[in-house]
């Protein structure tokens, strides 16, 4: 679009297309006004007003986030009368703000901080401190978030988020005035509530509002216990973000970095939670086939299609209260952080020849999810807990920090052994869209015995922001076992942010769609933009981490789940063969329909 | 111009009026010609705000759109004022029928009346009399009118707050722009109107616009009704001509000992005493939207500010930080000032703060509470200390 407006920003020209904001002109020229309320992946809301300017002309200021840019407007961004407004509302936001910040999980992370270290000059409070007037509670249920809302500034990101993004609306806004708060329905619980647990709203949240119940001191104290034998295990779309929190830029993949940081953490044992990425391709990949078998050449009416895919415990969440009908088209296979957990405290056991009951399973996620999925009660298939702890990307980074390592001059270094093997197409399960590609990869090749007709393997239909991708692979050159699908038309849908699920979901149950696959990821842009993940996250950012995934991919050696050779070896050694009565014990679950309200 | 007697007017009340008959002349005409008899006029929104109504219908009427409403604002929310609740009480078919001009005008197949939560009791009459009024018109126009209840928070008589209540959202302000004009209910151009605008743009229909014209100052045409209530012996409503001085107000409904006047409900002006001469009740003055609250000697200027917060901090829809949190600050701060918690000088903190709210705010409730906040503190601040 041509740049059609023209306008004046603090005396300089500015030209802008159509339909943009006084802020965007402003950031146009490196013009920096504060902003609380504004986030990149959300609509405008316009509330917390500490974005104002004033246009020559206008009786009163305006907030410069939801004001249209219009030709030969002339706008001020420092004004008297700007910084005045602008340092009564920044004080107004403190004086209902608990303001503890040496005690806060987000102190120095704090945007509200940010701006009190640009705007407080005088040591004093301007106004009366209302928070010990107000009977604030912390909700500190949940095993994944804690919601205080004595830090709220009511700037509303975390319902926009829920609404917009993830069309959940656990969180919302309850009464008027003074009372005015974020909650829930019958403020409820988090845990009480539809909440999925993604934890967008955190990656959101201005302030230490929300957060992620964090294990940090716990996976310290089994670190320092002499006794436990410590394993932790990778999510693979912590290597391409970790380094935000450290000092390097978006996009930058520190996998060896994060490996040598774990070691020197104390660790006893560092893996890749990609290794169970590429067992989860074959157990998966085994189940849609012998799914669309048992469909089309045996016409068993239970089988049930399209199947989805398991590994997002958000999307769990979600389809347990909002699509329970379809909990049978879920795979069963449980996520790839929970096949993990039940094998550490087994086969690794075993081979390690070191008692399950002494080995703590600790796992770095990009997800806040991930840990009510480690709490589920069907999660303890080894016979313990089959996770111990879950931290995210974010906590990790903590931890780095208090052992006082240098993450950017660290050495990089390999993944131990065994569970420590990975391939490309396991990477790539941290980018929305990488199941699907990672299981047509393989699905494809036992039944053609030929590579996925896509050139250098990438499945690119499959990737990128789009938020629903239907992609339909046609079969051709079948082995002689899988004849039944000759010139079948597999029918794929991929899909990120619950708000698309949701959209998917509404199109299969009302048969617009037949799909036989459906690949779900909670996240917008799948885990490389986790609830767990450093912040900010915004579409640049998840951009950036997306092609960091697939570079990493095309770097392997090995790109196919079922050429890992760990892979391999476990099911000589342990499992026997995909779907096989140790797999459907260890590897499998089930789940629970949970209601709406 | 100032105009110095005051003058009762009789338009709204008690004039028989054949709305049919009226319509049919109204509908014979082009919109251009009707729109251009509001505009000359000079009829003001009489919500309070005062903007231009023939504009309003032009701008809405000009937005290219596939459907367009007309919506009667009766959502009487503000301190002091019941003059909507009379009209709609005793003259509800010349409220239809301003509804139904200007959905002429603009190509409005739907309109609504918004009505105020507390205003149930008058609904029964209401809906027999629109039962009525679609009988009598609906060979002359293909126009509905549905009344819709308010749930009674007084933010949902702001426009888009109270668009966003009839799309059964939470009723929170918009930002602007968009203008109803352009984007309104539903998304649509809309013309959201007063009901006492919506008569009165009737009666310039049926009178022509020059008899509404010869009324008021250049500033503020035509008449005003207004709820007169507090330390008055005739408390009630009242259609005058507009520019009239305060004092002429006083002399007529003061009880002899008056100390001020509250113009404009609690969203608006106090007026001393000692301004009472020089001031004028007029957008050249002070505007209002009806309400007059006459104070006498008797009454502490801290309680009316002090009731006045409590109100605002708790109708205050709580979205944007100057309102939600000024509001609390400004009650909490008179209270620690009179107990001697705070320096007398913090009141000029908080009339700071009360200019940033009527700069900063989304909407104009949060805007306007600098109005009775600082125009009290400002000419009664020995009140607000000892």
């Amino acid at each position: 679009m041509a740049k059609n407006i023209k306008l004046k920003i603090d005396g300089v020209d500015v030209q802008v297309e159509d339909g943009k904001t006084v802020l965007d002109a402003a950031r146009a020229i490196n013009v920096h006004i504060p902003t609380l309320c504004y986030h990149e992946d959300l609509c405008v809301a316009g509330n917390c007003r500490v974005c104002v300017v004033e246009v020559t002309g206008a009786k009163a200021l305006v907030a410069s986030c939801a004001m249209p840019a219009t030709d030969g407007m002339d706008v001020h961004t420092n004004s008297l009368k700007v910084r005045a407004a602008r340092k009564n509302i920044i004080e107004l936001l403190l004086s209902e703000h608990n303001a503890d910040c040496t005690m806060c999980y987000k102190n120095k992370k704090c945007e509200l901080q940010d701006l009190a270290s640009e705007y407080k000059t005088s040591g004093e409070q301007l106004f009366i401190d209302l928070v010990p007037l107000k009977d604030y509670t912390i909700d500190n249920f949940s095993p994944s978030i804690i919601k205080d809302d004595s830090k709220c500034i009511r700037c509303q990101r975390c319902v926009r988020t829920c609404e917009e993004l993830q069309h959940v609306s656990a969180l919302g806004v309850a009464y008027k005035g003074d009372k005015m708060k974020i909650s829930t329905f019958f403020e409820n619980p988090m845990y009480d509530v539809v909440c999925t647990n993604c934890g967008q709203c955190i990656n959101r949240c201005p302030t230490g509002s929300l957060i992620e119940r964090n294990y940090v001191d716990e996976v310290w104290d089994a670190i320092y216990d002499e006794k436990k034998h410590v394993v932790v295990q990778t999510a693979p779309a912590t290597r391409v973000a970790l380094g935000e929190d450290l000092g390097f830029e978006a996009g930058h993949v520190v996998t060896g970095k994060m490996v040598s940081a774990l070691k020197r953490v104390g660790f006893d044992s560092v893996l890749d939670t990609d290794f169970s990425a590429d067992l989860t391709i074959m157990e998966e990949g085994t189940e849609l086939l012998t799914r669309l078998k048992k469909a089309l050449v045996d016409k068993d009416p239970t089988v049930k299609l399209p199947m989805a895919t398991s590994c997002s415990p958000g999307w769990i969440k979600f389809i347990e209260h909002t699509f329970p009908e379809y909990l049978d088209n879920l795979s069963t296979c449980k996520s790839p952080q929970q096949m993990f957990g039940a094998l550490a405290k087994t086969y690794y056991a075993k081979k390690r020849n070191i008692d399950p009951a002494d080995i703590v399973s600790v796992s770095i996620m990009p997800c806040t999810a991930k840990k009510f999925e480690a709490d589920r009660p069907e999660m303890r298939s080894s016979g313990y807990k089959d996770v111990d702890y879950v931290l995210t990307t974010r906590e990790l980074a903590r931890m780095i920090k208090q052992a006082g390592l240098d993450f950017l001059s660290l050495p990089e270094e390999n993944y131990d052994s065994i569970m420590g093997e990975s391939t490309g197409a396991a990477v790539i399960f941290g980018a929305t869209g990488g199941v699907m590609e990672a299981a047509l990869r393989t699905a494809y090749e036992i039944v053609t015995g030929r590579e996925v007709p896509f050139e250098n393997l990438n499945i690119t239909p499959v990737r990128g922001m789009d938020g629903v991708k239907e992609v339909t692979v046609k079969i051709e050159g079948t082995l002689p076992d899988w004849n039944f699908l000759e010139g079948a038309e597999l029918k794929t849908v991929t899909a990120h942010g619950l708000t698309n699920a949701k959209y998917v979901m509404e199109r299969v149950k009302s048969g617009e769609a037949d799909y036989h696959f459906i690949e779900i990821m909670a996240c917008p842009g799948g885990c490389i933009g986790g609830g767990g993940q450093p912040i900010p996250t915004n579409m640049e950012i998840r951009k950036k981490r997306t092609e960091a995934i697939y570079m990493e991919d095309t770097g392997k050696p090995i790109r196919k789940s079922h050429e890992n050779p760990e892979v391999v070896a476990i099911y000589k050694e342990f499992l026997g063969e995909p779907l096989s009565h140790k797999s459907h014990e260890l590897l499998h679950t089930h789940y629970k329909a949970r209601q709406r309200y | 111009m100032t105009k110095n007697k005051l003058k009762r007017i009789d338009l709204i009340f008690h004039e028989d009026c054949e709305c049919r008959q009226v319509l049919e002349k109204t509908f014979s005409r082009s919109n251009d010609e009707i729109i251009n008899d509001i505009l000359e006029s000079g009829l003001k929104g009489r919500g309070g705000a005062g903007f231009p109504t023939g504009l309003k219908w032009k701008f809405t009427a000009e937005q290219p759109a596939d459907e367009r409403f007309v919506i009667c604002n009766a959502d009487e929310g503000e301190p002091g004022t019941f003059k909507d609740r009379e009209i709609l009480f005793k003259v509800p078919s010349k409220v239809f029928s301003g509804m139904a001009v200007c959905a002429k005008v603009i190509g409005a197949k739907k309109g609504y009346i918004y009505l105020r939560g507390e205003y149930r009791f008058l609904l029964p009459e209401l809906q027999k009399a629109l039962g009525a009024f679609h009988r009598d018109i609906k060979d002359l126009i293909d126009f509905e009118i549905i009344i819709q209840m308010g749930s009674g928070a007084y933010i949902c008589g702001e426009e888009s707050a109270l668009f966003e209540s009839m799309e059964g959202k939470r009723g929170e302000p918009r930002n602007k722009p968009p203008y109803p004009t352009i984007s309104g209910f539903k998304d649509k151009p809309t013309v959201i109107n007063n009901v006492e605008t919506l008569v009165y743009a009737f009666m310039i229909c049926k009178h022509g616009p020059l008899s509404f014209k010869e009324l008021g100052t250049s500033d503020s045409r035509g008449s005003k009704v207004f709820s007169v209530s507090g330390d008055t012996p005739i408390a009630g409503i009242y259609e005058l001509e507009l520019g009239m001085s305060l004092e002429h107000f006083v002399e007529e409904f003061g009880d002899g000992d008056t100390k001020a006047v509250q113009v404009g409900g609690a969203a608006g002006f106090c007026v001393p005493r000692k301004k009472l001469k020089e001031t004028i009740i007029g957008f050249e003055g002070v505007p209002t939207g009806g309400s007059m609250k006459v104070f006498n000697s008797s009454r502490s200027m801290y309680n009316v500010l002090h009731n006045y917060l409590e109100f605002f901090e708790e109708e205050s829809c709580g979205q944007c930080t100057p309102c939600r949190v000024g509001c609390q600050q400004l009650l909490k701060g008179i209270e620690a000032v009179k107990k001697g918690e705070k320096k007398a000088i913090y009141l000029d903190q908080l009339l700071k703060l009360s200019e940033t709210m009527k700069l900063a705010s989304k909407c104009g409730l949060g805007q306007s509470v600098a109005n009775s906040f600082s125009s009290i503190v400002d000419n009664f601040r020995e009140e607000m200390i000892y």
